[in-house]
């Protein structure tokens, strides 16, 4: 009652969020729905869409089979972490943590100085009598930037969940018979698909998204979706047509959310 | 199983740090080639220093982190407070919109804003130059905005209620109690929140790059816009030096945080014994 | 008793359509200590923080001295509250927890220095000043939030479960401590609680509450020895509760036999609920007994033994020091003087019946729905 006051304090963010979060996604309805030269209403820049189904679905495969490979890798480490004593766990998040603050652009381009034709691996390789490989400008190379840049987005919320496990459960789980990969199969794992769908969630919504990964690492035609509204937007000057392709990426995502949502249920709490 | 595990920990961080040692290297090389160390060298350092245009755009970015997360910390803490007095159903709602930032892609987000900014400038107010600074400034705090919430929130939820009460009990007005009890408690969400926030902004480039005019440019732009030319070193030496920066900084706040919480861990001990022996 | 200080008009709370407080109508007097007893959700809570300020009601008015408090904010009224778990401030320590209110009221430091040193003596924390809140024990938090809240010297303190969080041992220790900070500082106390043990021993008054309406007013002996309905003889104590018939003053019939009685100025032939409380039922031989019946349980209890007896059907408690085993049939003597009689009510037929008692008494537990009020 007396509380109600209170409220007010909340009406200039929701105005805020209004102008420069839910306005913005408006306009960009309305260019996706406009001619580029006449700004008439036209529905051809949608219907025009299917001429991108290649690099959709290359978009959509990449970022999804490095999620799950982060997903792979990540465990083990947030599983090793949460073990640890708690002044251990500290400074192991922070060295997970620590990447993430470090420039992403630059430490892409650390990649193409490893994996270049002339890079360090292969100039090691030639080293000790092998011959050199190539490893730049494929898909592996993609999908290891991606899983590079994003696997602490993985580690992390798993590392939040797994945390969080009363070790009582453990116990009772072994009390009532369960030798250890029964206890982790029955018990921890279930437990941790909160933290699972939102790691894969933080991995996919950037991987699938990203411009810069694949100019880097990928050949010439690994163009994401991303790679193309960047150039609609930059350099064919087409902000329509870049508009409804965001439409279409931003779709995709919500669709992805609601079905990790789904199945995880409510994963309020882990936050990165 | 243990090993299996304590093995590819070792191996994964091996793996996330390996690319900065090849940076950091990079740093100290004669050679500008990430792929060829040639010789050892400490001139990057002082190439940096004098760098007046690099050091100005690190400036620039430093600048923009600072004022995007100072003001989306005020103004997020606020606005936690008051959206913990809404309605449950109109709460939810509103977090819903508070989410979308976080889910949205980058990039539709940075293409959302330009647009806008593009939309309005341009278009409805006739300027030539729609994007600037102040635009920079207006994105930065709004994708710093969740950052906050989500962090103030929590503490806020965990908060007994009754310590605001009692402040008003106590002859505070609703304004006393916020900054005389409540900002304390919920400390660790607005320091949290802030540092993300200003981590965030200090590393964004996505939206930076659709959204920055000519006029202020911030360091990670430059550096995509160095795809066209090849990186010189030096960049190599910030690197470097921000990288400890942060390593000591994460460090220290870590030490800090693990001797409070062993001194009140003791210090509730000791009150416990106490108690006992009475 | 003195003046008047507290009066509440036709109090009226609702949340979305709720009642949780219904015309309530109640004034208390300067240095009364008064206590709010009843279960989980039945309003006492809300008619605390109503007098506190944290709560406006729905419709009726709150006077304080003979001025309507209302539209007042709570940090412009004189009283203060002892939260329910002490709500003290962590990122303070003992000394500036009870220096808070005096400090917000920008007390001269000397002032604040002798006023808050007194009150920690007062309430036995001396030398504790620097500790911090969260290294103290729960007998010792509860210290400090009952000094933080009479440092500022209030005419009225508001006590909320203030014991609820403590063991039984330091309950009883607090309980005496209370009443005698209570005395000797003559403030006047409200006290809330559901312990009835705790308001009996406590009070100069007890409010019995139920659905957000008062049941019963009045001295702890009154409540016990003179329940107005079925809900207040059943909450306060155990009670064993028959329909009856007053024939006439004096004069009440159940299970087919006439008992004197104290009791008059019902209807003639009026249906009531007779009371019988357990410990006043006298136990005799057969051939002397008003009623007899059969033993179908018992449980050792410390000082006495819990029987329950049949008698045609129905099946009461009694509190007897002797054993008395299952199965052996025994005589009851009832006298005027324990046979309590009321009028129905709509609590009548729902409390006093043994015919499903465990050993176990019934744990009032409060849970969240007293907290959300």
């Amino acid at each position: 009652m007396r509380k109600n006051r209170t409220v007010f304090l909340s009406i200039p963010y929701l105005l805020w969020m209004l102008v420069f979060t839910l306005i913005p996604l408006g306009v960009v309805a309305y260019y996706a729905f406009t001619d580029v030269s006449t700004g008439e209403f036209t529905l051809a820049n949608i219907l025009s869409l299917g001429q991108y189904i290649g690099n959709i679905g290359d978009s959509m495969l990449y970022a999804l089979v490095s999620a799950l490979i982060c997903l792979l890798l990540g465990y083990p480490v947030a599983y090793f972490i949460a073990k640890q004593s708690p002044v251990a766990q500290k400074f192991l998040y922070m060295l997970v943590m620590l990447p993430m603050c470090m420039s992403f652009l630059l430490r892409t381009m650390a990649w193409v100085g490893l994996l270049q034709d002339t890079g360090i691996i292969n100039n090691l390789l030639e080293a000790i009598g092998l011959s050199r490989l190539p490893l730049i400008r494929t898909p592996a190379a993609v999908v290891l930037g991606m899983v590079y840049n994003y696997l602490p987005y993985m580690i992390l919320p798993l590392y939040a969940t797994i945390v969080k496990i009363d070790p009582k459960l453990i116990e009772a789980a072994q009390d009532l018979g369960c030798n250890g990969a029964q206890c982790f199969r029955r018990v921890t794992l279930p437990l941790s698909i909160p933290g699972i769908l939102s790691g894969m969630t933080m991995v996919f919504v950037p991987a699938v998204s990203t411009f810069y990964i694949s100019q880097k690492l990928g050949s010439s035609d690994t163009i994401l979706i991303g790679d193309l509204i960047e150039k609609l937007f930059k350099q064919a000057y087409n902000p329509n047509m870049g508009s409804a392709l965001s439409l279409l990426l931003m779709v995709l995502v919500f669709i992805a959310v609601a079905i990790m949502n789904r199945f995880g249920g409510e994963e309020d709490g882990v936050i990165v | 199983m243990k090993h299996v595990n304590r093995a590819i920990t070792v191996l994964i961080f091996l793996f996330l740090y390996l690319p900065m040692a090849v940076l950091i290297v990079g740093s100290f090389n004669t050679g500008s080639n990430l792929s060829h160390f040639d010789g050892f060298t400490l001139s990057r350092y002082a190439e940096l220093f004098q760098d007046r245009a690099l050091l100005a755009l690190m400036r620039n970015s430093i600048v923009l982190s600072l004022l995007a997360s100072v003001i989306a910390t005020a103004f997020g803490t606020m606005a936690a407070v008051g959206i913990r007095a809404l309605r449950p159903r109109l709460r939810g709602a509103v977090m819903a919109v508070t989410n979308i930032p976080m889910t949205n892609p980058d990039i539709v987000t940075g293409i959302s804003l330009s647009l806008l900014f593009v939309f309005v400038g341009s278009g409805l107010l006739g300027m030539r130059q729609s994007l600037s600074f102040w635009t920079l400034l207006i994105a930065h705090i709004t994708f710093n905005l969740p950052y906050v919430i989500l962090n103030v929130m929590p503490k806020l939820n965990q908060m007994d209620p009754a310590l605001h009460d009692a402040a008003l009990d106590l002859g505070c007005t609703n304004v006393q109690a916020f900054f005389k009890v409540t900002i304390h408690e919920i400390m660790p969400g607005i320091l949290s929140g802030a540092v993300m926030a200003f981590t965030m902004s200090l590393d964004d480039f996505v939206i930076s790059y659709f959204v920055s005019g000519t006029d202020f440019v911030t360091l990670p732009v430059e550096i995509y816009n160095y795809v066209k030319k090849p990186i010189p070193p030096r960049v190599y030496a910030l690197f470097t030096l921000l990288f400890l920066l942060i390593l000591v900084l994460m460090t220290v706040m870590n030490l800090l945080q693990v001797r409070t919480d062993r001194s009140r861990s003791a210090s509730h001990r000791a009150g416990m014994i106490k108690e006992e022996k009475r | 008793m003195s003046k008047e200080l507290i009066r509440l008009h036709d109090l009226v709370v609702e949340f979305d359509g709720e009642r949780i407080l219904d015309s309530m109508n109640l004034y208390i007097n300067d240095h009364e200590f008064l206590t709010l007893l009843g279960p989980s959700g039945c309003g006492k809570t809300t008619t605390l923080r109503i007098i506190g300020g944290f709560l406006s009601p729905t419709s009726g008015t709150v006077t304080f001295d003979g001025r309507v408090i209302n539209d007042v904010p709570p940090h412009a009224r004189q009283i203060n509250t002892v939260f329910q778990r002490y709500a003290l401030f962590p990122h303070l320590d003992v000394y500036d927890n009870v220096a808070f209110g005096l400090r917000v009221a920008k007390k001269p430091k000397a002032e604040i220095d002798k006023r808050v040193k007194n009150m920690l003596e007062v309430v036995s924390l001396k030398g504790y000043e620097t500790r911090r809140i969260d290294s103290l024990s729960g007998g010792q938090q509860q210290r400090v939030a009952i000094a933080r809240a009479l440092v500022n010297e209030p005419k009225v303190l508001l006590l909320d479960e203030p014991l609820g969080a403590l063991d039984l041992r330091l309950r009883k220790d607090m309980q005496n401590e209370l009443k005698r900070i209570q005395q000797s500082t003559g403030i006047t106390f409200i006290y809330v609680t559901h312990d009835q043990e705790e308001a009996l021993s406590m009070s100069d008054t007890v409010v019995v509450m139920d659905k957000g309406r008062i049941q019963q007013i009045g001295r702890p002996e009154d409540i016990y020895n003179e329940p107005k309905n079925a809900f207040v003889a059943d909450f306060i104590g155990e009670s064993n509760i028959l329909d009856g018939v007053m024939l006439s003053d004096y004069k009440v019939r159940f299970f087919g036999r006439v008992f004197d009685c104290v009791d008059k100025g019902f209807d003639p032939d009026e249906s009531v609920d007779v009371v019988i409380r357990p410990e006043d039922v006298d136990i005799v031989p057969v051939r002397q007994g008003h009623l007899v019946g059969t033993v179908t349980g018992i449980t050792f209890k410390g000082l006495n033994y819990d029987i329950i007896v049949e008698f045609k059907g129905f099946k009461w408690l009694i509190q007897t020091p002797d054993y008395h085993g299952v199965g052996e049939t025994i005589g009851i003597r009832l006298n005027p003087e324990d046979i309590h009689i009321m009028h129905k009510s709509e609590y009548s037929g729902m409390f006093g019946d043994y015919s499903s008692y465990s050993a176990e008494y019934d744990e009032l537990t409060e849970d969240a729905a007293d907290e959300e009020e």
